[in-house]
């Protein structure tokens, strides 16, 4: 009780004459004083700073609580389902803190870069459900949901592998870290098993929300050479993308594309070069996050929320796929996936998940 | 239609200050009308007014005989009011008639029409005198023809009544007699002149009437011929002036300063001090005269530790100072009234308090460990304001704030007030009125009346001749002649500053 | 007697008006910012007065956020002093963010590296912070002393040295190919038990305390001190310093290093204090440059910084919580932000444009 008045004294000063902010106050401390009189399960997610339109990630989770919210009837907002996103990485912490002061059961943390904050919060917010993207995060209130990145990633190596005219093949990543160097390993170990000449140039932008950086890396990659670059990167992807349909736009006989990442990235391969449409989008690494993330509000709805549990969502799952837009891969490439995805499951082939296993693959 | 410019019962404020305070100003078509008064009188802002910079708060404005508001200084333009300002307004790497024409470019076909512009400067030019070449560069042609350039200026500009900002400041004593004739064939061409100006001796020999401000009130107009400096000093200090300045003979003691074989470079890397040599002994004056440029800074700023020397020595009371850092030199006992008091002397967003200690802030009981002591530091600028006569609102006020004289002042006390062996005083008087410049010559003799040495460097030949009691001669970098003021004139001086007469070392060394 | 009486009484009064005057103009100039940012909320039909409330509570509605806001005015002070700090004394320190991330980065390696009672790790961390941004500050004060190289240049340049290499460390020297650096010891922490108790376990830490030292700190020399004396004295006036037998190139050195620690110490607080660890960073961080605007907003004048570092660090928590509450798009709260921050600035810029005409005319 001493610790509330301080801050309301304090706040008191502060906000003097503030009544707006008076206001506020007393509604929010009215609302979270009595135990939460909702009757309707509510979902939060924190985005990480590329924002639930980075046409990845973020927006895939963002559309997997669209589709629970829908199936349950929810108004997007306090009362529903909502997200907050972030700015910097400072936001986190605040973010995950300003869902749980507004009662959310359960709370999303898009993205590894919020593990750290989470599990702090978690600690400090015993009474709160959480659920981070693709980390792992080790506490009783907190669920994990990872992907087999590496096999996926695999997979679109394989189609770039087969795809390529020139042999030179780039992958773009967001944040060199463990992370994104699953998708690398696998992505390489893709392209090498089925073409050993081709040589995969590897160039991260340093953030995943670096559009310009992405153009920028994309260009020097198309005009060296490299006629294939798979994404890994979030937004900073979009400037892949804008790279690529410049050039199309410039000349649809340049043969240059596009891998996505996280969602079907389709539609943000067309271009319109002179009355024709053209699309830059070989094919897409879909890692179905909206389909891990309603499954998982699915099951806390339904009082099985998994705290302290890892969830590995892969192939086995159909939780990291090929994308259904096939249109641009041809059906040899098509093929060797389905041989390959075969070899995956049966366990012959081992996916490396860091670059030192990579090392240590023969091809 | 008698008059060209009317102004009438002009009233000024600024926050906290009355600029101007029922001020009248007539000028007749034809005449050169002085404008006289102490630094800080209110002659700029009156000018200001006229020229459309400032509004006033009250009286009227008439040109010729029509009353005007004029509210910015394209009007001014258009009324035929052109103002020469002091400080000029040039672009250096432009020509002069590319100066003269900006902002009033005559075009043809969207081109710049430069041919046709060089031949009205040149007309014009011709017209009164000038003798400019209009295709010469800014950065090219001396201080004195850089004055004619905004002459032409106003002339281009149709200008019939011209402001002239204290001409004089910056001239030669030649450039000034070129001046003047100018002058004069303006006024005979019909224009008619206001001269702003503190110096009495160009009122009397170009004027033809003047009106005196002091303290931002109109005190009168008097016509030249009918008065004499004496009297105009007094309507501008409000009491009566000395002008020959009383002095003992000096009991000079022994050497304080001695300088053997100095060489110093110039910010070009050339020779400006060329092995000079020089000594000035305790209780005397010794003046340096010479034209602007034959190594009189680099010689100072030597002496002082602001430039390095390349060869010889400087002894105060017979301890090598060569190449000492300024402070250690200006512990040794130099004091130092730097030519440009804003650029050395003052810092001028400090207040006059702060600039006080500009020199001792460091010392006990300025500061103690580093933390200063602001209540000593205003206490003792508070005596030197008093000692010295600074007027200034408050100790506390900015340097920036205050008039030129009083600027000096609080740096002469400043530096008199360490109570220096040796004082060197730069153009000490540049640019101030009489008053003041009686004030600071009765403070330089009192300090060689105290057994001081002092070194003064000046280009008015009037002052030199004044105050020194040893004239040394400085030309091209090397002392050419030492002279006693009672035994030469401003002819012999003249000459040897100019080079043409070069008297054998010995030859007059120690009168 | 009466007279002077009388003279004193005007001149506190004028006084008075003056001060008057001059805390109105900024608080009228946010005002304005207030009502341009609620005419871009009615005109893209959000309700400004609940966007508003919503705001205020974010920055001070309830303990959290309070105490967010004060973790967030932290840094804001310490960037604000250290670019006032070099332009009081005639330099302009674009360098902050650059020395901010180095004093991030070596704060945090010597909360990891060691080990240490408290009473001496804390404080060691903190100054090896401020010694790093003070190295990185000694550069371009160098360069400037000696061959007289453009502050302005040189910092900037530098930042982009710092951020690249700051990340070079973290990924190979102070993790294995992480994308951070494991948490700093307990005993380097700034964390504060008390203020979370307070503020109901917001990140606010001992860091304020540290701040508004600084600011104390920065008044104190500039003001009361004969380094002070010569700093100003060479800003103003480097020519007349020189004449007073002061070493201008020593004080354009020390000006930077003053600078630059300042600025480490704002990085110390964050790796300290709001994160524990430094992480790799795809782009600034944007508290440096903002130290810019806030020094400027300030007055260059110690408690200015503190006031003007209030109103970005408020804006910046406030704004966090806009989308959540009251459904403005995080895009319109960028604008509203932006519309504030303008106006406040401008106002500075309309004062500042005054005073130099008046300034002439008193000439």
């Amino acid at each position: 009780m001493k610790k509330r008045k301080f801050g309301l004294a304090l706040s008191l000063v502060l906000a003097a004459g503030t009544i707006l902010g008076a206001c506020g106050n007393d509604e929010e401390s009215a609302s979270k004083g009595g135990e939460s009189k909702k009757d309707n399960f509510t979902v939060g997610m924190v985005t990480d700073i590329g924002g639930v339109d980075d046409k990845s990630f973020n927006q895939s989770a963002w559309e997997g609580l669209q589709e629970f919210g829908k199936e349950n009837g929810l108004q997007k907002g306090k009362e529903g389902f909502d997200y907050v996103q972030s700015k910097s990485d400072a936001d986190y912490t605040t973010n995950l803190n300003t869902l749980v002061r507004n009662d959310f059961d359960l709370i999303y943390g898009i993205g590894y870069l919020l593990a750290e904050p989470m599990a702090k919060v978690a600690d400090q917010r015993k009474d709160s459900n959480f659920a981070i993207v693709d980390s792992v995060v080790e506490k009783p209130n907190v669920a994990s949901i990872t992907f087999t990145e590496e096999q996926g990633s695999f997979l679109v190596g394989v189609i770039a592998a087969k795809t390529t005219k020139t042999n030179k093949i780039g992958f773009v990543g967001g944040v060199d870290g463990s992370l994104i160097n699953k998708f690398e390993a696998g992505f390489i170990a893709g392209v090498k098993s089925v073409n050993p000449k081709a040589d995969v140039k590897v160039q991260y932008a340093g953030s995943f929300g670096a559009a310009d950086k992405g153009q920028a890396i994309a260009s020097s990659m198309y005009s060296s050479g490299i006629d294939v670059i798979y994404h890994a990167s979030g937004g900073t992807g979009n400037g892949v993308f804008a790279a690529a349909k410049e050039l199309k736009k410039k000349d649809p006989n340049n043969n240059i594309w596009v891998i996505g990442v996280d969602r079907d990235q389709f539609e943000e391969g067309k271009v319109k070069a002179g009355d024709k449409e053209y699309n830059v989008t070989l094919t897409s690494m879909v890692k179905r996050v909206d389909i891990a993330v309603k499954d998982l509000a699915d099951k806390s709805k339904n009082g099985e929320f998994p705290g302290g549990k890892v969830i590995e969502y892969g192939l086995d799952q159909n939780a990291v796929a090929i994308a259904d837009h096939k249109e641009n891969v041809s059906e040899a490439a098509l093929k060797a996936t389905e041989e390959w995805t075969e070899k995956i499951k049966s366990g012959e082939v081992k996916v490396p998940k860091t670059r030192d296993e990579l090392k240590a693959m023969k091809f | 239609m008698e008059y060209v410019i009317e102004m009438l019962n002009i009233r000024k404020e600024f926050p906290g200050i009355v600029a101007n305070d029922n001020v009248t100003l007539q000028v007749k078509k034809g005449e050169i009308h002085a404008l006289l008064g102490e630094n800080g009188a209110g002659k700029s802002t009156l000018m200001n007014v006229l020229f459309g910079l400032y509004q006033p708060e009250k009286g009227e404005i008439r040109v010729n005989g029509k009353s005007v508001k004029i509210t910015d200084p394209n009007i001014a333009n258009d009324l035929g009011i052109g103002m020469v300002h002091q400080h000029f307004m040039l672009v250096d790497p432009f020509t002069v008639t590319e100066n003269i024409i900006l902002g009033k470019e005559p075009r043809v076909a969207g081109k710049i029409d430069i041919r046709s512009a060089n031949k009205e400067v040149r007309e014009l030019s011709e017209r009164y005198g000038l003798s400019v070449d209009p295709e010469a560069k800014i950065a090219d042609i001396s201080v004195g023809m850089q004055q004619r350039v905004e002459i032409l200026k106003t002339l281009y500009r149709g200008a019939e009544i011209l402001i002239f900002d204290e001409p004089t400041a910056v001239l030669t004593p030649q450039e000034i007699k070129e001046l003047i004739a100018i002058m004069k064939a303006l006024v005979k061409e019909g224009k008619s002149i206001i001269l702003i100006t503190h110096k009495l001796k160009e009122i009397m020999e170009v004027c033809d009437r003047v009106t005196v401000i002091r303290k931002g009130q109109g005190i009168g107009t008097v016509n030249v011929s009918e008065t004499d400096p004496n009297a105009l000093a007094s309507l501008m200090v409000g009491r009566d002036v000395v002008f020959k300045t009383v002095k003992s003979d000096a009991a000079p003691a022994g050497d304080v300063l001695d300088i053997k074989g100095l060489k110093v470079n110039d910010s070009r890397g050339v020779n400006a001090v060329k092995g000079l040599n020089l000594s000035v002994r305790a209780g005397e004056i010794v003046g340096i005269a010479g034209v602007d440029g034959n190594g009189q800074s680099e010689l100072i700023e030597a002496i002082t530790g602001l430039r390095k020397l390349e060869e010889g020595s400087i002894k105060i009371n017979g301890k090598e100072i060569a190449n000492k850092t300024p402070r250690r030199i200006t512990e040794s006992g130099v004091g130092h009234i730097p030519q440009d008091r804003h650029k050395h002397g003052l810092v001028l967003d400090y207040t006059i308090g702060e600039n006080v200690a500009l020199q001792t802030y460091y010392k006990k009981p300025n500061s103690r460990n580093g933390v200063l002591n602001y209540r000593r530091i205003y206490e003792k600028a508070r005596n030197i304001i008093a000692e010295f006569d600074v007027r200034t609102p408050s100790e506390y006020t900015p340097a920036r704030a205050l008039s030129g004289g009083n600027q000096q002042k609080a740096i002469i006390g400043r530096e008199v007030s360490r109570d220096p062996d040796l004082l060197i005083a730069a153009q000490p008087t540049r640019g101030l009125d009489v008053g003041a410049i009686e004030y600071i010559h009765k403070r330089l003799i009192e300090q060689r009346d105290n057994g001081k040495a002092v070194l003064l460097v000046s280009f008015e030949l009037d002052e030199v001749m004044n105050i020194s009691d040893r004239i040394a001669v400085i030309y091209e970098g090397e002392i050419v002649a030492i002279l006693n003021p009672k035994e030469t004139n401003e002819q012999e001086l003249g000459l040897l500053m100019a080079g043409s007469k070069r008297l054998e070392a010995g030859e007059n060394f120690h009168v | 007697m009466s007279n002077k009486l009388k003279q004193y009484g005007q001149r506190s009064i004028k006084y008075l008006i003056t001060s008057a005057r001059n805390m109105l103009i900024p608080i009228f100039s946010v005002i304005l910012g207030l009502l341009a940012g609620a005419g871009i909320m009615l005109v893209s039909g959000y309700d400004p007065i609940s966007g508003y409330s919503a705001m205020l509570n974010g920055i001070f509605g309830d303990e959290y956020y309070l105490g967010e806001t004060v973790r967030q005015i932290t840094p804001y002070i310490l960037a604000g002093l250290a670019v006032a700090f070099a332009f009081r004394t005639g330099l302009f320190n674009i360098g902050v963010e650059g020395q901010l991330i180095v004093g991030w980065l070596a704060a945090v390696w010597v909360g990891i590296e060691f080990d240490l009672p408290k009473f001496i790790h804390l404080p060691l961390a903190v100054l090896s912070g401020a010694a790093a941004g003070a190295l990185w500050a000694f550069i371009p004060g160098l360069l400037k002393a000696r061959f007289r190289v453009h502050e302005v240049i040189v910092t900037i340049m530098l930042n982009y040295t710092a951020l690249h290499i700051t990340n070079y460390l973290i990924l190979n020297v102070l993790s294995d190919k992480q994308d951070k650096t494991e948490n700093i010891a307990e005993s380097a922490s700034l964390r504060s038990v008390l203020f979370e108790n307070w503020t109901d376990l917001s990140r606010m830490h001992w860091g304020i305390i540290i701040a508004l030292a600084c600011a104390i700190i920065m008044w104190f020399i500039l003001e009361k001190t004969t380094t002070g004396f010569e700093l100003k004295a060479v800003g103003f006036n480097h020519h007349a310093s020189q004449y007073a037998g002061m070493s201008v190139n020593k004080n354009i050195v020390l000006s930077m290093v003053i600078s630059g620690a300042f600025a480490g110490l704002a990085g110390a607080m964050e790796g300290l204090g709001t994160f524990g660890y430094a992480a790799i960073k795809g782009g600034f961080t944007g508290v440096g440059f903002d130290g810019i605007a806030v020094a400027l907003l300030g007055g260059n004048a110690a408690i200015g910084i503190v006031l003007a570092a209030a109103l970005f660090g408020g804006l910046k928590s406030g704004a966090l919580n806009m989308p959540l509450e009251a459904g403005v798009p995080n895009e319109i709260v960028d604008i509203v932000i932006a519309l504030i921050i303008f106006f406040v600035a401008s106002s500075y810029f309309i004062r500042w444009i005054l005073s130099r005409f008046s300034k002439k005319g008193v000439k």
